[in-house]
């Protein structure tokens, strides 16, 4: 007895095989972790000083960049679960294509914030600035985090982990599905985000 | 998990109506955040709208609406334990004894 | 204790496939969950042993306040205890640290890490965990994590200092160790979330034909609950360090109010306006499942051990598992009582005084029926038993002294007394950490194939027993009395405490007392894994699935792929001619609706690797 059983194929009772499980639960403790942050936000506007928290996130923030970022992001999502439907269709080179744009939103998502973060400073605002800035820097600043790591676990399985489309596609199709969740959970977060910070 | 063709072509069709949902809402949301609204209607606007497209990211692209029931109940529970988390500090503050000494 | 070294009879040819590994794949990286086990395992002891020496330290500084420490007091520098008399910095170091490292860095790796590694595949059946190499990166961040936390000593101004709580504003302003303290516990967090993945994963997805979840060993219901706890209630703390280290490194004001002065001095580095409340809730959120983390597996290993040595199936099993996942459920919606006394209005604290009193039900039914388990039993009193027995009565007090506590009116009196560090210390110590001594005695048979000497055993428990009840009973007194804790002097500038300072005497020799009891235990440990009676594969005539296994069982676990025929508990079954009917074993007494179970179930066969 030794190799893992329900590693690719789904068990038969719960239906589901045992990495589509593991990114579940992760994803639910992520939910609980910009939960918190979501609920320290909350009781930071609540208990602010009158006066320490700006009326509209635009007297900080550029509403049009974080559009656009918005858009990005979105659209990234697509491209993503359009690169699992590729291999589910058996075409590898749709993949790769729907995968390296993917990757590349990405890129372009952390440049956008790349240039936010830089105007910030700027305007000399920073997170001790006020608690504002401090809850906006702090929760985009750990979406961007997860950003960059899905964009390293998407480049891997664009690059050096689409080996195993030759040795075992469905163990990689698998894969992609998997990361691909965890990239749309960045989205989600975003979408959360977005409204949060700067249109309130 | 086994995916006939016909079946990722229907996948497909549904991507992308959603992306078009999610950018049109998009577009709704700043659009509406344009209008200044008092704070508690913008905040259930915002929150409305962004529930909306959240709700569309989950079911269709993580595939969520065709999920087994074991995720269903792990992200229901986490629902529930999110909204205690979410709301216990902001009720316990507001339910403070005395004057709001921040304030 | 290497998985790879006892090899089972037959399957060479299996083995063949496998190439021998080396020092470091097999000891260090491995990702056998056995060996994993054992390393979680053996570096939680060694952590506790650290813990209770910080705390051997604070106890000498209590019951002798002021007098430099016999012997090794020049050991400590003139930065923490000049002339061998402590500074109450480092005094508030030793406590902050001796309880982040007890629950951190020892019970929980022991009794989840390392139990629930070790034993839950086992019982399940299954080859291995789900994910192991994500489990043996959880070990490493546990490690890494540790060797922050240690660390932190010997940075300038010490280590962490603001109570295993770390409460801000106090934590903010704090020395250098604080931010080694929050980086130690991103990385811990990190460690504990990626296991619960793992635990939950494996149990849902690995058991083995036949083994339906009302089947389950209770002990692996309580991981399974205590890895949900794990998985959930963790993040806010994760996301409440870096908000704290942000304040720190960054100057942001997450956890800092407006205008605040410290020794005169104005924090004007800081912008304020945030909610020091804020840190607590989120900080409590966490705190508050954790301690169920903490008597969960020990109520596991509890049950195990008893179904085992009363030979008859545990009383209430349905009733166990109910109560277990209400437990759980419920833990996630009381921490404010922990928070009764910062200024919260009277509704919340009664929704909160509710939610308490309403958990201390499936608690007590847990205990209940544990304790009814002993009924018209036949008890064997094997050391494992011994511990188990003990466990029932302190956890009692533990548990009924908590519920005062738990009450906002009676908690005015009692909060941040010594009445509290009673409280979960017999909860904890004579609870958790007799319980996990159980496991052990249970266990090490199956792991490395000898008894544990059961004169060493008994040596162990009996001062061990005594020693725990004379260091935490005093500190009720102490409590009910009005001395706070945390007081680097144990209360002796205080006139309402002058009646009950005996008793830091009486602690800390019993401290003393508890400290030589554990040396029976070391080296019985280690003398065993060589000298130690050959055990057999079934080292106690017990019924679930681990004890199909060899002792010590190979890599892969089962030579052959185990099925469970009935529930895990089927002892002194009328008709049968042995006091016991394993789980693994075919025919005899079993559920009706086995067939159903097998119906359309794939066996897990054994692939050609």
């Amino acid at each position: 007895m030794d190799a893992i059983p329900y590693t690719v194929e789904p068990r038969p009772d719960t239906g589901l095989n045992n990495v589509k499980i593991g990114i579940w639960l992760f994803l639910a403790s992520e939910v609980m972790l910009f939960g918190a942050l979501f609920a320290s936000y909350i009781l930071l506007r609540v208990g602010a000083p009158p006066g320490t928290w700006p009326v509209h996130g635009a007297e900080y923030l550029s509403v049009p960049l974080a559009t656009l970022n918005t858009a990005i992001l979105i659209s990234s999502s697509v491209t993503m679960v359009m690169s699992w439907a590729s291999l589910m269709r058996r075409d590898f080179g749709k993949y790769r294509l729907y995968m390296g744009l993917t990757v590349l939103a990405g890129f372009v998502f952390l440049v956008v914030k790349y240039f936010e973060y830089t105007a910030k400073f700027h305007h000399d605002w920073f997170p001790s600035t006020n608690n504002f800035l401090a809850i906006y820097f702090t929760m985009t600043g750990l979406h961007a985090l997860h950003v960059i790591g899905g964009m390293a676990v998407n480049a891997y399985l664009l690059a050096p982990g689409s080996k195993m489309w030759r040795t075992a596609p469905e163990q990689f199709t698998n894969r992609v599905e998997t990361a691909g969740l965890f990239w749309h959970f960045v989205d989600l977060v975003w979408i959360f985000l977005f409204p949060i910070l700067y249109l309130l | 998990m086994s995916g006939a063709h016909t079946d990722v072509d229907k996948h497909v069709r549904t991507y992308i109506t959603v992306f078009v949902v999610l950018m049109a809402l998009t577009l709704i949301t700043v659009a509406i955040s344009y209008l200044h609204l008092p704070l508690g209607p913008a905040v259930a606007l915002a929150l409305f709208v962004a529930i909306v497209k959240g709700t569309l990211v989950a079911c269709f692209f993580m595939h969520l609406v065709s999920e087994r029931k074991l995720i269903y109940w792990v992200l229901g529970f986490t629902v529930v334990f999110f909204f205690f988390c979410l709301l216990g500090p902001w009720l316990s503050e507001i339910n403070e004894i005395g004057p709001h000494l921040r304030n | 204790m290497a998985a790879h070294s006892h090899d089972a009879h037959g399957d060479q040819a299996h083995h063949a496939h496998h190439p021998v590994l080396g020092f470091w794949r097999r000891y260090v990286f491995s990702t056998d969950h056995k060996v994993i086990g054992i390393q979680y395992a053996l570096t939680g002891l060694l952590f506790l042993l650290f813990g209770f020496s910080l705390m051997m330290l604070m106890r000498w500084q209590l019951a002798n306040p002021g007098v430099p420490l016999p012997l090794i007091g020049g050991w400590f520098g003139e930065t923490r205890m000049p002339g061998g008399v402590m500074l109450p910095e480092f005094y508030n170091q030793l406590g902050a640290m001796h309880g982040t490292i007890m629950v951190f860095l020892g019970v929980v790796p022991l009794a989840v890490g390392g139990f629930g590694n070790f034993s839950v595949p086992l019982q399940i059946g299954a080859p291995d965990m789900a994910f192991p190499r994500l489990n043996m990166a959880s070990y490493h961040l546990y490690f890494w994590g540790g060797v922050v936390m240690l660390g932190s000593f010997f940075l300038p101004g010490g280590a962490a200092q603001s109570g295993w709580t770390s409460y801000s504003p106090l934590a903010n302003i704090a020395p250098m160790g604080q931010t080694a303290w929050l980086l130690g516990m991103v990385l811990l967090i990190t460690s504990s979330l990626l296991g619960a993945v793992n635990f939950i994963t494996t149990i849902i997805q690995l058991r083995a034909k036949g083994l339906t979840f009302f089947r389950l060993p209770f002990f692996v219901w309580a991981q399974f609950v205590t890895a949900f706890l794990l998985l959930l209630a963790f993040p806010p703390l994760e996301a409440a360090a870096v908000m704290q280290l942000a304040d720190r490194l960054l100057d942001t004001s997450f956890f800092m109010p407006e205008g605040l002065v410290v020794s005169g001095q104005v924090m004007d580095a800081y912008a304020g306006g945030g909610s020091p409340l804020l840190w607590q809730h989120l900080f409590w959120f966490l705190a508050h499942p954790e301690v169920y983390v903490l008597i969960l597996p020990a109520l596991g290993i509890v049950a195990e051990v008893i179904a085992n040595n009363t030979r008859k199936p545990l009383w209430g099993y349905k009733a166990l598992v109910y109560s277990v996942l209400g437990v759980g459920f419920l833990s996630f919606v009381v921490w404010a009582h922990h928070m009764f006394l910062t200024g919260m209005g009277t509704t919340i604290n009664a929704f909160f005084q509710t939610t308490t009193m309403i958990i201390s039900i499936p608690s007590v039914i847990i205990l209940t029926a544990l304790i009814l388990s002993l009924w018209g039993a036949s008890i064997r009193f094997t050391t494992p038993m011994l511990f188990a027995l003990a466990f029932l009565p302190m956890f009692g007090i533990g548990g009924l002294t908590g519920l005062p506590l738990g009450l906002s009116a009676a908690d005015i009196h009692l909060h941040d007394t010594y009445y509290v560090i009673g409280h979960f210390h017999y909860v904890v110590a004579p609870g958790t950490l007799f319980a996990l001594f159980a496991g052990i005695y249970y266990w090490y048979p199956k792991a490395t194939g000898r008894y544990l000497s059961s004169f060493l055993g008994k040596l162990h428990f009996w001062p061990s027993f005594i020693f725990m009840n004379g260091v935490f009973f005093p500190m009720f007194i102490q409590g009910m009395a009005g001395v706070s804790r945390r007081l680097f002097d144990g209360g002796e500038t205080y006139a309402h405490a002058q009646d009950v300072l005996w008793l830091n005497d009486l602690m800390s020799w019993s401290a003393w007392g508890l400290g030589l009891a554990q040396i029976p235990f070391i080296v019985n440990f280690f003398l065993s894994l060589k000298r130690g009676a050959v055990a057999p594969a079934n080292a106690w005539d017990a019924t679930t699935l681990e004890w199909a296994a060899p002792s010590p069982p190979p890599h892969g676990n089962f030579l052959v792929p185990p099925a469970a025929y009935r529930g895990p508990y089927e002892y002194s079954v009328p008709g049968e001619e042995r006091d016991f009917l394993p789980q693994f074993e075919p025919g005899g007494a079993s559920d009706p609706g086995d067939e159903a179970d097998m119906a359309g179930f794939d066996p897990q066969t054994v692939p050609a690797e």
